[in-house]
């Protein structure tokens, strides 16, 4: 338990340039937004958004730099997200 | 007297508090997903009503705040107070845009017929009534979390001029701004859901 002591600080420089980056993805979801894909609109709106998603966990949430107990529960708890999600929209989309 | 706080403990309990927050919203999102596949023109329709450019100019404003909050706590970190108490001041002034924008939204549709039972959408398609009940539930919620996000930084605001949220000892503030990425997180979906669909 000595490591809980050490919290990372994380540079105003890098917070800015995570701001950036997710700034200019918002500019790419509206800029793409106008550009009729078919049935691809929903999904390449849905990964950038995900994309962003990332970078704010990763970075303003800090999770790159907690431990193993918050890393696998976020991802015990996304998993559950898909699953329910995925297999309710299968029932939905083959009924 | 020696006592120890256990600052990682202290994070696993809110993060445990953020997973029913996401599954909480992510159960929303299943009704989204249901529903757009049954009336995806509708959707498509529902979403040309919405003002893309107040939906754009809040996605950025959130983002600004979520920056602000993360300085914040890297400021108070630093044993830079005033900073950290300029960074959360900013960051509520941007939940105050938020809410702002909102209203001036939902008071534009209110206008024009379109709210919960309404005339018009009672009597329309029911994808439309569809599309735009679950827009009033879910940015309902969300505003409301954003409003909660606003007391919790606020709380963190008086106990950083009061000497009780210090560099050594900061998890009310690393909490609270945990709990506002998360109304960033929801929105950062939120957005292409509704405001983009074509």
């Amino acid at each position: 338990m000595e490591k809980q002591e050490e919290h990372h600080i994380l540079s105003y420089k890098k917070l800015a340039m995570v701001l950036a980056t997710l700034v200019v993805l918002t500019g790419i979801t509206v800029g793409v937004s106008y550009v009729d894909l078919g049935f691809f609109n929903v999904p390449v709106a849905l990964a950038i958004a995900c994309i962003k998603v990332t970078f704010v966990l990763l970075f303003f949430m800090h999770l790159k730099y907690e431990g193993p107990v918050i890393y696998l529960s976020f991802i015990s708890t996304v998993t559950f997200l898909i699953i329910m999600i995925g297999f309710t929209f299968f029932d939905v989309a083959f009924r | 007297m020696h006592s120890q706080i256990d600052k990682t403990g202290i994070r696993i309990g809110m993060w445990l508090f953020l997973y029913s927050e996401i599954i909480l919203f992510g159960g929303l999102f299943v009704l989204y997903a249901a529903y757009f596949h049954r009336y995806p023109e509708y959707f498509a329709d529902g979403g040309k009503e919405l003002n893309r450019i107040i939906g754009s100019a809040n996605t950025l404003v959130l983002l600004i705040s979520s920056f602000t909050v993360a300085a914040s706590i890297t400021a108070i970190q630093r044993n830079a107070k005033k900073k950290a108490v300029g960074f959360l001041l900013f960051s509520l002034l941007c939940g105050v845009i938020f809410l702002v924008n909102k209203y001036f939204e939902w008071g534009a549709k209110i206008h024009h017929d379109i709210y919960p039972n309404s005339e018009t959408l009672v009597n329309g398609e029911p994808g439309i009534s569809i599309f735009f009940s679950l827009y009033y539930v879910i940015t309902g919620l969300h505003g409301l979390h954003v409003i909660i996000g606003m007391v919790l930084l606020s709380v963190s605001l008086v106990c950083i001029l009061s000497g009780k949220v210090t560099a050594e000892r900061f998890s009310l503030l690393d909490n609270s701004g945990l709990y506002w990425h998360l109304v960033d997180l929801i929105w950062i979906f939120v957005f292409p859901l509704f405001y983009l669909v074509l």
